[in-house]
């Protein structure tokens, strides 16, 4: 087990650098010059040099990339380059709003497409079945921002049940955050399900299924007794490793909903040529994808004795 | 004897509903389920059909006027869908916007898949440090969130209609390889490849010649799923100002029907809504009908 791990956070160097390497090459070398886009079109040539000294951006790249390494290794990115914030502090931030925004849906979603897969499985090629099946590729073939402008215009904009966007830190933010919480729990509703369903039927049709109604097991029995349990690892893991997902927020949503979370963070980096937000955060998340990644191998050993971590 | 007891206990489990049913009453209800599928396939190749009538010019121009501004949907053939903001078609615009989406459906689905066969077969075929260097590539490719590739690789290409394809291509391979790479590993100890390999057959030839034809259905079920995944993605890069900058296509005309809609224009987002959720439901049963035609296991 130890050495599993040993070897599991070693073998994080080499990505680290991929894409550290491949992040670094696809923004500085190639993104809008973050000085120009500061000072504006009538900047004397001394604040631009002042300002590129100041930034680092005078060194040759290959020094700026292991500046970039230094930092990854300290955890410490500086500041913006557009607001002199600290970005640790804008990380935090923004992550707290995004999971705000991110873990309620994502909980409930969860809770009620299980339900309603094990139903759907526990009633297979019935009327039921069929027509859920069609209603839910019907959901997942609509566009993610038809969803969001649908759902604003209608329920915010036309009913005037939620306010059009904006947030507000604290309890405040509820009344601003049902509405997008309503959104991402539909549009997973149908990818979930599904594959839920299929996870269940899957198991439908292993061994000990046929014993345990040779042994003259009830189908109830079979399903939530049986079935069940062996369905949970691949939907755990499923689970976790989709959980740094939730720390980015959700792009589109937070766009829309003017909610000051990461993915909206990001977006207003990239446009802005904020550089060091862009390198922070993106190091963070692959950092976190891989040590969910990490979790859900270490899981998938606890909870299936058949797999061995070596 | 076995497949008798299975099938009994199958029913009581409530796995073939079918039970009680007549053999002529099933079938038609197939064959209902396969027309359905075949429906899918026609409107898929519809969409095609527009894309290559684009390509051949014969499309109307959807710059020109043909009405007043915002005109709501009318029975007149150019009006149906109504107009836009300078009394363009809606419909014009929406066939050309068809073409837009189907020709980076094509060309996403060109780069990706070859990428994903490749990679795939020579990790999996190799080993080794091939396989770790192809592993490194896809486990670096997917750490970073998808979006953020997206718009870096199309902001290093230059904004654009090929700069897009190019980076969803690069990016979109990885799911392909991996499953490429994991049947590869399985067929490459098989007595065929065995048996072709002391014929004197080498590495290349037994790799594309005689694994790849084993393991090709992957890559034709991928790519229903590269053209879908790239024909939601166009929308959501041109809202975020990375995709098509001119001409027409789908994700402009959503991104236009945000400021639209606040005004009770609801016309221009209904029609490019529909004929988005057309194509993207068509292949979403084209998709999962490959997949259950070409899946080896199931037995029906």
């Amino acid at each position: 087990m130890v050495a599993f791990l040993v070897r599991r956070i070693l073998q994080m160097i080499p990505i680290m650098l991929g894409v550290s390497l491949l992040i670094f090459l696809l923004f500085t070398t190639v993104g809008e010059d973050p000085v120009r886009l500061a000072l504006g079109n009538h900047a004397t040539p001394d604040a631009i040099a002042n300002l590129r000294a100041k930034w680092g951006l005078d060194q040759p790249l290959y020094m700026q990339y292991l500046d970039f390494l230094k930092q990854i290794v300290t955890l410490d990115f500086g500041e913006s380059f557009t607001t002199g914030d600290r970005l640790s502090e804008m990380f935090a931030r923004g992550a707290l709003v995004s999971l705000s925004l991110t873990v309620p849906p994502f909980v409930l979603g969860l809770i009620v497409n299980l339900a309603i897969a094990v139903l759907i499985a526990f009633y297979r090629g019935s009327w039921f079945d069929r027509y859920s099946t069609f209603l839910f590729v019907a959901a997942m073939s609509i566009s993610y921002l038809v969803y969001i402008m649908f759902f604003q215009y209608v329920f915010a904009f036309k009913f005037g049940w939620f306010p059009i966007n904006g947030y507000e830190f604290g309890w405040g933010a509820i009344p601003y955050l049902v509405l997008p919480w309503i959104i991402i729990a539909v549009v997973s509703a149908g990818p979930d399900i599904r594959l839920f369903r299929t996870v269940f039927l899957d198991e439908t049709k292993a061994d000990y299924v046929r014993t345990a109604f040779a042994k003259g097991c009830s189908p109830g029995r079979v399903m939530f007794k049986h079935i069940m349990k062996n369905a949970m690892i691949p939907i755990l893991t499923y689970t976790v490793i989709n959980i740094p997902t939730l720390i980015l927020g959700a792009f589109l949503m937070e766009r829309f909903f003017s909610i000051p979370g990461t993915g909206d963070i990001l977006i207003t980096a990239i446009n802005n040529g904020d550089f060091p937000i862009i390198k922070g955060l993106t190091v963070l998340i692959a950092i976190s994808f891989t040590v969910f990644n990490l979790i859900t191998d270490i899981l998938y050993a606890y909870v299936d004795p058949r797999v061995q971590l070596d | 004897m076995e497949k008798v007891e299975t099938m009994q206990i199958a029913n009581q489990a409530g796995v073939q509903q079918q039970e009680g049913e007549s053999l002529g009453k099933r079938a038609i209800k197939r064959l209902l389920r396969r027309k359905f599928i075949l429906a899918c396939f026609g409107v898929v190749s519809l969409y095609i059909l527009i894309a290559i009538v684009g390509y051949l010019g014969l499309l109307p121009d959807f710059q020109a006027r043909v009405g007043g501004s915002y005109e709501p949907p009318s029975l007149e053939f150019a009006k149906l869908l109504g107009t836009d903001i300078f009394g363009r078609s809606i419909l014009f615009k929406i066939l050309v916007g068809t073409k837009t989406a189907m020709t980076i459906g094509f060309l996403v689905m060109l780069i990706s898949i070859p990428i994903g066969l490749f990679f795939g077969s020579i990790a999996g075929y190799y080993g080794g440090k091939v396989d770790a260097g192809v592993m490194w590539i896809y486990t670096v490719l997917s750490s970073i969130p998808n979006l953020l590739l997206l718009i870096g690789i199309s902001y290093a290409l230059g904004k654009g209609l090929l700069s897009i394809c190019v980076a969803m291509g690069a990016v979109g391979w990885v799911g392909l390889c991996r499953l490429i790479r994991g049947e590869v590993m399985k067929h490459k100890n098989l007595e065929y490849v065995l048996a072709v390999r002391l014929l004197g057959a080498g590495d290349m030839r037994i790799m594309f010649r005689h694994i790849l034809p084993n393991v090709f259905h992957l890559a034709i079920i991928s790519a229903s799923l590269a053209m879908l995944s790239a024909i939601k993605s166009e929308v959501i890069l041109t809202y975020l100002g990375v995709g098509i900058q001119n001409g027409a296509s789908w994700g402009t005309m959503v991104a236009d029907a945000t400021g639209e809609l606040v005004n009770g224009i609801w016309w221009p987002l209904l029609g490019v809504s529909s004929a988005m959720f057309i194509i993207l439901y068509a292949l979403n049963v084209v998709g999962d009908a490959l997949r259950d035609a070409l899946d080896p296991k199931l037995v029906d």
